[in-house]
């Protein structure tokens, strides 16, 4: 068959993120030969893990026509909580009581800190109609706070080699962050693709009064999602945490960038209701090559910054144009 | 002095106004009037250049004109006074007045001082004594209405069209706007007045125009004509659409609604609905007329679960006492509605047509907790069968289809929950008069097959043409009940009307 340009032309917009890494692969490969070797490949797949975790919840969020800007401080007070919990646990001195936690269950708190600090996001969201946008800004500086509070500005290290396990290990032949990451990313894409709550979140990012007039419990499906998001950016922090043995209290500072950054290279819309959970990790990884390409060839870390940002601004305008050639 | 000649103007595929000719003089408040959708608003738009496209010749002052934009419609002379307010409310008078028109000085800076001193000699000459540099916010409506028309008459216009002005204002802000208009046609002015309510042009206006199915039908003096003549001038179209054939039906009761009320979402202790009681029966079509802003779409939502916190009164359906909180309680309960806003509210326009018309019943087709492809495609194609949805593939996205196959999707996506009752706002807006058709058909199958039916529209002929009872609502009082068999054209319209008008018009 003749590729015309009308057969072609879907061709390239639906894969257009993975032409775009190739071509950026292929360029830093030729540019160094560091670039395509095993030990670089894993580096880069472990590294963007984090990213990826968050973005996925991200991606969800966005796609309600949502925004979370507090996934860098959820992530770092969960992973200090964990880290908290497993080495100091809760001691109480006035009963002269010291409650222990396992590893599991260190690691379960951590996550449901997450869990509850996005539930809260989508309770302000829901209940008082604020913006998504000044809600999460609000978790933002309340979750570095207490996670200030909570480590007393210092980090917590020594968190023995069972949980740097999680950061740091590897199974099968492949890194464990990896693998979290990639049975996260499956869970999302079977939740987007195959269940109500999926569906929902869709329409609820294309219309919501249209969803709401089909009978969507509008409410909820919001309130699952940012509880989703939270608990998602808590799992990426005990990635963080465990990969650097210590939870530091400065951790995931301006995460929720990088994390916007995959979303919207991938081709989720900002304005919800359009993109898809396997974009998003397409875009977590050219972000992640560019910054391992842009490290390999010895750039000044201040004009990465620079071109990440025309990085973005590139993708957001070749996402427009395609949007409006549909 | 304007002169409209053989306008015609199409949207994708239907004509709005056909070869209309007019004319408005100096001097002189004339009134448009007409049903909605008879082309009033887009022919106002064409003259004031919101239009710029449309064939025909428009001559001012004996010129041809072409105004390609607002803009130079104003700048030669003419000015449109939209129904809706376009104001910025958290800026004051004087700053909305001259918005893109500011004055300045030599420097370049703002001539705050200019501008406040002309908007003062504008409040004046409208005798609105209020300090012009009050934020637009904190004025009544009324007064809104007024800076709407010092924005109109800061450049000085020789034509002024005002489009629906009093729908919003009280009666005592309608005298004022009645004795400003009076003093506009002392200076000479052309005033040309759309508005539904009939009884007020006798008060204001010296000529009259009329609009049907976009064509002008008859111009003449307001002296020596009376309202019923005008009414029928407005309606008297053939009537050649199908008329409901009364079934045989043993009409059981389906839906009963008593006391039903709504509170005003601002100013509480008015009443949006007033006590609104009435029943539907299986099998039956009731249609709903009312001009705009009488409460028929505020209805439909309350009886729907949109206004749990200000509504109160009695649903019963099926004999069960519902009275929904969310719309989700009221498709349990057998309810269903399309909306008026297709676009907005009917559709997610993003998603494809089996998305669309799945999306209210998720859970059937879902098997062991996931969505079933297989059963999803399957849903869609029996209703693109049932309905002839014209669509390439049950795959496409519902914004590249017609306004009538989207509706189609609107209504598929309802019947797929085996909704008792179906409540259907404005269902033919917008649409062609072939699928049309098939929609009017459509209601009445579902009819004969026992749902019940609750129809609003604007539209007389397609309330007559498929109900068999009309109840008319005004000012959120149910007015009238008419069964079809007594219903006219003028006497749905009659009850329509707004009573507070013409029991003033009358004092």
């Amino acid at each position: 068959m003749h590729l015309t340009a009308t057969t072609y032309r879907p061709f390239l917009t639906r894969f257009q993120s993975l032409i775009a890494l190739f071509i950026l692969c292929l360029g830093i490969s030729l540019l160094s030969d560091k670039f395509l070797t095993v030990a670089n490949f894993w580096n880069v797949l472990r590294q963007i893990s984090v990213n990826v975790c968050i973005s996925t919840g991200m991606t969800l969020v966005v796609l309600t026509a949502g925004i979370d800007l507090s996934v860098g401080s959820v992530l770092a007070l969960s992973g200090a909580i964990t880290a908290g919990l497993l080495r100091n646990g809760i001691p109480i001195p006035s009963a002269n009581l010291y409650i222990g936690f396992t590893l599991l269950g260190a690691m379960l708190a951590g996550i449901l800190t997450g869990s509850a600090l996005g539930w809260f996001n989508g309770w302000a969201i829901t209940r008082f109609k604020l913006p998504p946008f000044v809600a999460t800004l609000a978790m933002l500086t309340i979750a570095r706070g207490l996670t200030m509070l909570w480590t007393e500005g210092f980090p917590i290290t020594g968190l023995g080699d069972s949980f740097t396990f999680l950061g740091t290990g590897w199974f099968l032949g492949i890194p464990v962050p990896v693998w979290l990451s990639g049975l996260i990313v499956a869970m999302a894409v079977l939740v987007t693709n195959k269940t109500r709550l999926g569906r929902y979140i869709y329409a609820i990012g294309g219309s919501e009064s249209a969803a709401r007039l089909s009978g969507v419990n509008i409410d909820r499906i919001k309130m699952a999602v940012y509880t989703i998001a939270g608990g998602l950016a808590a799992i990426g922090g005990l990635l963080v945490t465990s990969r650097l043995d210590s939870a530091q209290p400065n951790a995931g500072t301006s995460y929720e960038l990088d994390s916007i950054a995959a979303v919207v290279i991938g081709g989720t819309s900002l304005s919800g209701g359009r993109g898809s959970i396997l974009g998003t990790v397409q875009g977590a990884i050219i972000i992640g090559v560019l910054n391992n390409g842009l490290v390999l060839l010895n750039v000044s870390p201040f004009w990465q910054q620079v071109v990440k940002g025309f990085v973005i601004l590139l993708a957001v305008i070749i996402d427009k144009r395609t949007e409006k050639n549909e | 002095m304007l002169i409209a000649e053989n306008i015609t103007k199409r949207f994708a595929g239907v004509t709005a106004l056909d070869g209309v000719c007019l004319e408005f003089r100096a001097g002189a408040v004339t009134a448009v009037i007409g049903e909605n959708g008879a082309g009033k608003s887009t022919l106002m738009k064409i003259l004031s250049g919101v239009y710029p496209d449309y064939e025909g010749q428009i001559r001012f002052n004996g010129e041809p004109v072409r105004f390609s934009s607002i803009r130079d419609a104003q700048a030669c002379g003419i000015a449109i006074i939209h129904q809706e307010l376009n104001l910025i409310p958290y800026l004051t008078i004087t700053e909305n007045i001259f918005l893109g028109r500011e004055i300045t000085t030599r420097w370049g800076t703002l001539d705050k001082n200019a501008m406040r001193i002309k908007t003062q000699e504008l409040l004046a000459r409208l005798k609105l004594p209020i300090d012009p540099e009050t934020r637009v916010s904190e004025l009544k409506v009324g007064q809104q209405q007024v800076v709407e028309m010092a924005k109109a008459l800061l450049v000085e216009s020789d034509v002024i069209i005002m489009d629906e002005p009093t729908s919003a204002i009280s009666e005592s802000e309608v005298a004022v706007l009645f004795t400003i208009i009076d003093d506009l046609r002392k200076e000479n002015k052309a005033i040309v007045y759309i508005s539904h309510k009939l009884d007020e042009l006798f008060t204001i206006a010296d000529q009259y125009v009329v609009l049907r199915d976009g064509k002008s039908i008859e111009s003449g003096s307001m002296q020596g004509i009376d309202h019923d003549t005008l009414i029928r001038k407005m309606v008297g179209r053939d009537i050649n659409t199908i008329r409901r054939r009364t079934t045989g039906h043993a009409f059981q009761s389906l839906l009963s609604v008593e006391n039903l009320c709504l509170k005003h979402p601002v100013r509480v202790q008015e009443n949006q609905l007033k006590n609104i009681s009435f029943s539907v029966r299986r099998g039956e079509v009731v249609g709903l007329f009312g001009l705009m802003g009488a409460g028929r779409t505020e209805l439909l939502e309350s009886l729907f679960g949109l206004h749990p916190k200000r509504c109160s009164g009695a649903v019963y359906l099926d004999g069960k006492s519902i009275l929904p909180k969310t719309p989700a309680d009221a498709i349990r309960s057998g309810m269903a509605l399309v909306p008026e806003d297709r676009k907005k509210d009917g559709l997610v326009l993003g998603m494809d047509v089996q998305t669309n018309i799945s999306l209210t019943v998720l859970e059937k087709i879902e098997h062991a907790g996931l969505l079933s492809q297989v059963k999803e495609t399957t849903l869609a194609k029996k209703y693109v069968a049932d309905l002839k949805i014209k669509t390439p593939s049950e795959k496409q996205t519902a914004k590249n289809l017609s306004g009538g196959n989207q509706q189609k999707i609107v209504l598929s996506k309802w019947l797929a929950t085996n909704p008792k009752l179906l409540m259907l706002d404005e269902p033919t807006r917008g649409i062609d008069v072939n699928a049309k058709n098939e929609i009017y058909k459509l209601i009445l199958q579902l009819a004969d097959e026992g749902m019940g039916i609750l129809v609003v529209s604007s539209e007389l002929p397609e309330i007559l043409a498929i109900s068999d009872r009309v109840l008319v609502m005004s000012e959120g009082i149910l007015t009238a009940e008419i069964a079809v068999s007594e219903a006219t054209e003028d006497v749905i319209l009659k009850a329509a009307i707004p009573k507070s008008m013409s029991e003033r018009v009358k004092e």
